[in-house]
């Protein structure tokens, strides 16, 4: 593309002059994508949602791991003998996935970006905080079902040879509570790559607030809202390519 | 070596074991036969602490299982189980089914851990599955795996419960020929069956459970041949 091209075509348009539809679209993307080498504020947004994405999915899947492990635990212990510990973890991760999955990820996100985090200037960083502890509650309940989804003799069996709770949790029962939820959580992961566009609203420079931006500058809606379509769409294919590939290697057992 | 005292269990209200009493010496192998509900499997799983009594108590080695304050992990390595549906964990090699508990118990340096089981496998004719994985195995193969795996962990007593119940008839052979080899090793032995045919000819003992209750109790042919109580009889009728 030419720049002396584009300002020729650009100065029909602005003169009221009739133009083809292939001039239109020569002019508005190359408003959109090269003049100004606007690419590269795609190029860093992508940069910021991976990021984002990383540290969110990081926090989410540990909060999502502890939280899970500590509820059904507390929920099979003996009867009779009822850790108080326990007990107290129980009920504030209660509360902890109660109000997540009760209050919209926009509203979190303006209360931490707004309220408690209201001094700080990293939005990226409070925007994956945010998101993490929102993914957290999520993973929780899908990890949760995981767990209560492997057979109850898988357990019976490894704590009879003298296995301790956690060994049996670790090397038994999570790996095979994870290969029955993989799907679920491959869903929750794609959710919270997409959901990472929210924090543009409290300043997070990803790529949805690259796009706004560029928008905001040349008049122009189309070209950069659908180029951040084809973004997204794109990430989320190479994600779920990646994750069937996971999930092959999990499947490694299943063979006879 | 075992000394259980008057122990009972109870789900909800429904009494399942009442008052059960039971010693066992150091190499016998007590086989318990009963009809389907008469809480045989469940008084195995309290020896263990599978099933928590809802009262009595249980001695293994003079240490009280039941009591809150003993370690039940270690007390559990000392005593293998054989369940029915194997159990075996299915997201693991068969080498490392049989290594876990010993490596991560400190039992057994990995090395020797390998090597014992190894050694097993070849006793019971599976080395070459090594490698494995569980859902690659017949029934019976894993059945005996299962053992083996029991058996890694060097207890000094196993139990089992059903162990040829989920089998296919003619995979029963090779497992109960696995079981006969180790009650002659002199291993002691719990086992909860059907395989009238096994207990009469490995049992020291046989006991005949009841709603709950042991109702008779003797030798395999006192039990097989002379039975005392119409309930018996008419269970063996109908068994044998």
């Amino acid at each position: 593309m030419r720049v002396e091209q584009y300002t020729a075509w650009k100065a029909l348009i602005t003169g009221g002059e009739s133009v083809t539809a292939w001039q239109k679209f020569y002019v508005y993307f190359y408003q959109a994508f090269i003049e100004k080498n606007r690419w590269q504020q795609y190029i860093n947004g992508v940069g910021t949602t991976l990021y984002v994405t990383a540290l969110a999915l990081v926090l989410g899947i540990i909060l999502g791991i502890i939280v899970a492990v500590v509820r059904t635990a507390h929920d099979q212990q003996r009867p009779g003998h009822h850790n108080p510990i326990l007990g107290v973890l129980n009920a504030i991760f209660r509360i902890y996935v109660t109000v997540i999955r009760g209050t919209p990820m926009m509203v979190q996100l303006l209360i931490m970006g707004f309220v408690i985090f209201s001094s700080s200037k990293n939005f990226a960083m409070v925007g994956a905080l945010t998101l993490g502890i929102n993914s957290g509650a999520y993973q929780a309940e899908i990890i949760r079902g995981g767990l209560m989804s492997v057979d109850q003799g898988q357990m019976e069996a490894s704590r009879s040879l003298g296995l301790n709770y956690i060994d049996t949790m670790r090397f038994v029962i999570i790996p095979q509570a994870i290969k029955a939820i993989l799907p679920a959580l491959g869903n929750e992961f794609i959710v919270l790559l997409k959901d990472t566009s929210l924090i543009s609203v409290i300043g997070g420079k990803e790529l949805l607030y690259a796009a706004r931006a560029i928008v905001s500058r040349t008049y122009e809606a189309m070209f950069p809202y659908l180029i951040t379509a084809a973004i997204y769409l794109i990430l989320v294919m190479i994600f779920t390519y990646l994750l069937g590939i996971f999930e092959r290697r999990l499947r490694t057992s299943d063979r006879r | 070596m075992i000394d259980v005292n008057h122990l009972s269990k109870k789900f909800e209200t429904l009494e399942v074991l009442s008052d059960v009493s039971l010693h066992v010496d150091k190499g016998e192998c007590v086989c318990f036969i009963g009809p389907s509900g008469s809480g045989k499997s469940t008084f195995l799983r309290c020896l263990n602490l599978l099933e928590i009594p809802t009262s009595g108590e249980i001695f293994f080695d003079d240490v009280s299982m039941t009591d809150p304050k003993t370690d039940i992990n270690k007390m559990r390595q000392k005593m293998g189980m054989v369940f029915q549906h194997f159990n075996l964990f299915p997201n693991l090699t068969i080498l490392r089914n049989l290594t876990l508990a010993p490596t991560r118990t400190g039992l057994l340096s990995k090395d020797a851990a390998e090597k014992k089981a190894m050694e097993l496998l070849e006793r019971v004719g599976l080395a070459d599955k090594a490698s494995a994985y569980p859902a690659q195995l017949s029934g019976g193969q894993k059945q005996r795996v299962a053992i083996v795996r029991a058996l890694c962990m060097e207890p000094e007593v196993m139990l089992f419960d059903e162990p040829t119940s989920a089998l296919d008839p003619e995979m029963v052979g090779e497992v109960l020929d696995v079981m006969k080899s180790l009650a002659a090793s002199g291993m002691t032995m719990i086992v909860v069956t059907h395989e009238m045919g096994f207990a009469r000819e490995v049992a020291n003992r046989v006991l005949f459970l009841e709603g709950g209750k042991i109702l008779e109790e003797g030798t395999p042919d006192q039990i097989f041949s002379h039975p005392q109580t119409d309930r018996l009889s008419s269970f063996l009728a109908k068994v044998l």
